[in-house]
């Protein structure tokens, strides 16, 4: 399997938001603004990475009863790295998603992908999953973000589009993130086949 | 990471199915304690380099807010107070920040979501200079609107009043006691945005 279809499948067949189902939790409550949605699957993105390659080159060493144990030791340490670095130096983004950065470690696409890639595959392919894998959270989350950030507040990364007469306040509430997946899932599987 | 060598090996064997370590007892306290404490290596680390910057930011923050409540650009803070004063029963502190221009106060109380934190500034004799939320959980769209409603072009304005000379108090739909008009929708917020209020007041000017 080459490199680009692992990025590929990590997008479109292996879609982690879409076709996965995997870590509804943060698609559900950071998507309230495409900004959010943005920042939150490049920090996911970020340590999915860190720790597909890590998880990967210690495979050898990790005696399988352990495993679980170990990936989370891992996964843990990177969540917690990521975290102190948004706080050091990006503090708008610790604002706005603060209390779902730590919520990474248990966030299951990175422990799926860790036991059902990175466990099985070299450090370089395990790289480029995690890439591939990352790039299509992000992507989901960033599309569902502008969907409820046009709908609910009328605008798009902060650039207002529509006037506050049309905002529909639904979108940006909790049953609003339930909807518009729902319907992007839907949309999305028809497409794909 | 652990052994190099092995490492790289198993970069070059990579489509060979390597030969996993047995799960022996001894292997598995092993390779999990060493991932730990290499792991644990790396935080502590980490920790040290963005100790400095996560304090500055912090204090940053805090700057910031305590300028824009005081609606002035430079500003020394000369004292900072802690008070302690028993509300409903419990027990709330209360931080003042002394300046020259008043006393900014950070309070807290129970919004519609949770915790509800204002920083609000005074100047001396007790009129409100303006005001900031540092923390909430309220309901965005709704009680989240608090951060604008009350700031001077605001619907509820309240920079200027003095809740010394009158509580500030919600405003009824048919004549009444308060001034402020409540946020649409958000009474809870509203009522508990404008309790922290006067308990700040009541904390810097009776204690």
């Amino acid at each position: 399997m080459s490199y680009a279809n692992i990025i590929k499948n990590g997008i479109i067949k292996d879609n982690p938001t879409f076709v996965l189902m995997l870590g509804m939790c943060p698609t559900l409550a950071t998507t309230t603004s495409a900004m959010n949605g943005l920042s939150m699957g490049l920090a996911t993105m970020v340590v999915l990475i860190c720790t597909n390659v890590v998880i990967s080159l210690l495979k050898s060493l990790t005696p399988d009863k352990v495993r679980i144990p170990v990936f989370i030791v891992v996964i843990a340490a990177f969540v917690t790295i990521l975290q102190l670095v948004i706080k050091a130096f990006l503090p708008d983004v610790d604002k706005a998603l603060g209390l779902f950065i730590p919520l990474i470690v248990v966030n299951c696409i990175i422990l799926g992908r860790a036991e059902a890639f990175a466990a099985k595959n070299s450090p370089v392919a395990s790289l480029f999953d995690g890439i591939g894998i990352g790039l299509g959270f992000t992507l989901a989350l960033t599309l569902l973000g502008i969907v409820r950030e046009l709908l609910g507040a009328g605008s798009i990364f902060g650039l207002t589009l529509l006037p506050e007469t049309y905002n529909i306040l639904l979108f940006i509430l909790p049953p609003g993130a339930f909807i518009t997946l729902g319907f992007l899932i839907a949309i999305v599987n028809k497409i794909r086949n | 990471m652990l052994n190099p060598s092995a490492s790289a090996k198993c970069l070059l064997n990579s489509k060979k199915t390597m030969k996993k370590l047995e799960s022996s007892l001894l292997n598995m306290v092993l390779v999990l304690t060493g991932v730990a404490v290499i792991m644990g290596g790396v935080l502590a680390f980490v920790n040290h380099v963005t100790a400095g910057p996560i304090e500055e930011q912090k204090q940053l923050a805090l700057e910031k807010g305590i300028k824009t409540v005081m609606q002035a650009e430079n500003l020394t803070v000369t004292k900072i107070d802690t008070v302690k004063m028993a509300v409903d029963g419990k027990e709330q502190v209360y931080i003042i920040y002394n300046n020259e221009k008043g006393a900014a106060v950070q309070s807290s109380t129970m919004g519609f979501g949770g915790e509800l934190k204002v920083l609000v500034g005074f100047d001396t004799d007790g009129n409100i200079l303006g005001y900031t939320l540092l923390e909430h959980q309220e309901t965005p769209g709704l009680g989240a609107k608090a951060d604008q409603w009350f700031q001077k072009d605001g619907k509820g304005n309240i920079i200027g009043m003095n809740p010394g000379i009158k509580a500030l108090d919600v405003k009824p739909a048919k004549g009444g006691q308060g001034d402020v008009d409540a946020i649409t929708a958000s009474t809870i917020t509203t009522r508990a945005f404008l309790k922290a209020i006067n308990q700040a007041y009541d904390a810097n000017f009776k204690k």
